[in-house]
């Protein structure tokens, strides 16, 4: 639901108009968080309750993880090799290509294969969640789900929610895998690093916290992707051109908050573990 | 027995229902008729607890629907059934799923029975062999008959139409017509219908009331509000151009 104040352009000074629209602009921003936050409780308030709806938890587990995995696997595998080329080019002036190993190594684990998945999987599937809710919900079918005694959260949010906390992590350490495989073709074939010494400098200076940070984030990231998603959708209204509304917003607010958050826990990782 | 007592909802600025007040009384049919937008759909939410007004009550029994939580609104949920004006139904599922929704989520059932019912519901809409379907493969008029048939599987005691006669060609809208009679009828079904097709209006109801600007202007068996001397009831009911609801209304004309 959208907030609306109407106000008469001639009664308010510039710098009363200027006031009166940021405090519009501030209150619709309050609005969003609250909803936001009232759809994340109402999402952890259902997911103990039964039943637990396997099927549906599997056909999203299917929607989100197998079906993104080409996409997945071509953007690591390029981002992983342009990585590559891209350390070579800075490496080969102080002779130290045998770092583009590790290098490539910790920023998939730690930083590209989480945000990366992230936001193929915001774009891919963040977007067919708000588009099938929102559709949904002009059509009043979540009214219907209403109407016959089913809360619309339970039905609709905690199966995707479920589905994408489980499938984004798994995701999320196949581009880091993918990723390093990218690396390594490079490493190997174009700037004739041996297989063992490519293979050692990725692994051994590679630890578990490493691998860890990179799937706290996707945890955050599948939450911030799920609800922004279902948020978006439920709130859809205005037919077909409402949906689409939504669709792009659910997917830009989806890509700012994972940068943001991306952001604060990069940070955060940073000072806790160094 | 249903009381609507001085029920208040704006949307944004937009007052829709102000002060709205109507008993409904068991086991009877009413119509409720009104101009398109005028809130008639958003009346019907408030009667099963989907919307919730800004001032008022609506009474179910002795108890008020407003001020239920999600189980007691749950709980009376199960004895209502919504036929909604564009049907919806849900596109994921397949019509034998739609139908049986209700069962399947409530109640613990063999996949056999569950079967039997829907079968038993789409033949008392005149479908039958379109389980498997799913609702984009149907017309628009089969969709509505199925979104009938799931509003009736639960055998409920009171039902909602929504315009349940628009969008379908007028030989089907009196097949329904004639279904609605047939379960205020034969099963004492509560039935409340919005519509602004008279012809339907004056068929299945036993007291019609017409909602104007916010408020019931009129409330009455089908011969008083086809007869009254009401202007804006007369105007509607009659479906005249020119009239008090219209009033300041210029409508173009071609030379």
């Amino acid at each position: 639901m959208s907030i609306k104040i109407n106000f008469n352009k001639n009664s308010f000074s510039g710098t009363k108009r200027i006031a009166s629209i940021l405090g519009h602009r501030f209150m619709e921003f309050v609005h969003y968080t609250g909803g936001i936050s009232v759809l994340m409780g109402e999402t952890l308030f259902w997911i103990p309750i039964p039943p637990l709806r396997r099927r549906q938890i599997i056909e999203q587990m299917a929607k989100i993880g197998v079906d993104s995995l080409p996409i997945v696997s071509l953007i690591s595998l390029f981002t992983g090799m342009v990585l590559a080329l891209q350390s070579a080019y800075q490496m080969q002036r102080f002779s130290a290509e045998m770092y583009i190993a590790s290098l490539v190594a910790f920023s998939m684990t730690r930083e590209l294969g989480p945000v990366l998945t992230a936001l193929i999987v915001a774009g891919r599937v963040g977007a067919s969640i708000t588009a099938e809710l929102g559709t949904m919900k002009v059509t009043e079918q979540i009214d219907a789900l209403e109407t016959l005694a089913t809360n619309p959260v339970k039905y609709l949010v905690v199966p995707r929610f479920i589905a994408l906390m489980i499938m984004l992590p798994l995701l999320t350490i196949y581009a880091d895998i993918i990723g390093i495989f990218g690396g390594y073709t490079i490493g190997v074939y174009k700037l004739n690093i041996s297989h063992s010494m490519y293979m050692k400098n990725t692994w051994n200076p590679l630890k578990y916290k490493d691998l860890f940070t990179g799937l706290i984030k996707s945890f955050f990231f599948a939450i911030i992707i799920c609800i922004v998603a279902c948020y978006e959708g439920m709130k859809a209204e205005g037919g077909a051109e409402g949906v689409g509304r939504s669709t792009t917003s659910s997917v830009v607010v989806s890509f700012i908050l994972i940068i943001a958050s991306d952001c604060f826990f990069t940070a955060l990782f940073y000072f806790v573990t160094r | 027995m249903i009381e609507i007592i001085n029920l208040c909802k704006s949307f944004d600025d937009h007052k829709v229902l102000d002060n709205l007040s109507l008993n409904i009384n068991k086991g009877e049919t009413t119509v409720i008729i009104g101009r398109s937008g005028c809130g008639k759909s958003v009346l019907l939410k408030h009667i099963i607890g989907i919307l919730k007004p800004d001032r008022g009550q609506v009474i179910i029994d002795g108890k008020d629907v407003t001020k239920m939580d999600e189980k007691e609104l749950n709980n009376l949920r199960m004895g209502f059934g919504m036929l909604f004006q564009g049907a919806a139904l849900f596109d994921s599922l397949n019509v034998l799923e739609n139908v049986a929704f209700g069962i399947i989520e409530h109640m613990n059932v063999s996949s056999a029975e569950i079967k039997k019912r829907v079968k038993e519901s789409l033949a008392l809409v005149g479908l039958k062999s379109i389980e498997d379907k799913k609702p984009a493969e149907l017309s628009g008029g089969m969709r509505k008959r199925v979104g009938l048939a799931r509003a009736i599987c639960l055998r409920p005691q009171i039902i909602l139409y929504d315009e349940p006669t628009t969008g379908v060609d007028p030989i089907m809208g009196d097949a329904i017509n004639d279904l609605i009679l047939e379960l205020h009828n034969k099963l004492g079904v509560t039935g409340i219908a919005v519509t602004h097709d008279m012809t339907s209006a004056y068929k299945i109801a036993n007291r019609i009331a017409m909602l104007y600007n916010g408020k019931i202007i009129a409330v009455g068996s089908p011969d008083e509000i086809k007869n009254t001397k009401d202007p804006i009831v007369r105007q509607f009911v009659t479906g005249a151009g020119k009239g008090p609801i219209t009033e300041g209304i210029d409508f173009q004309h071609l030379i």
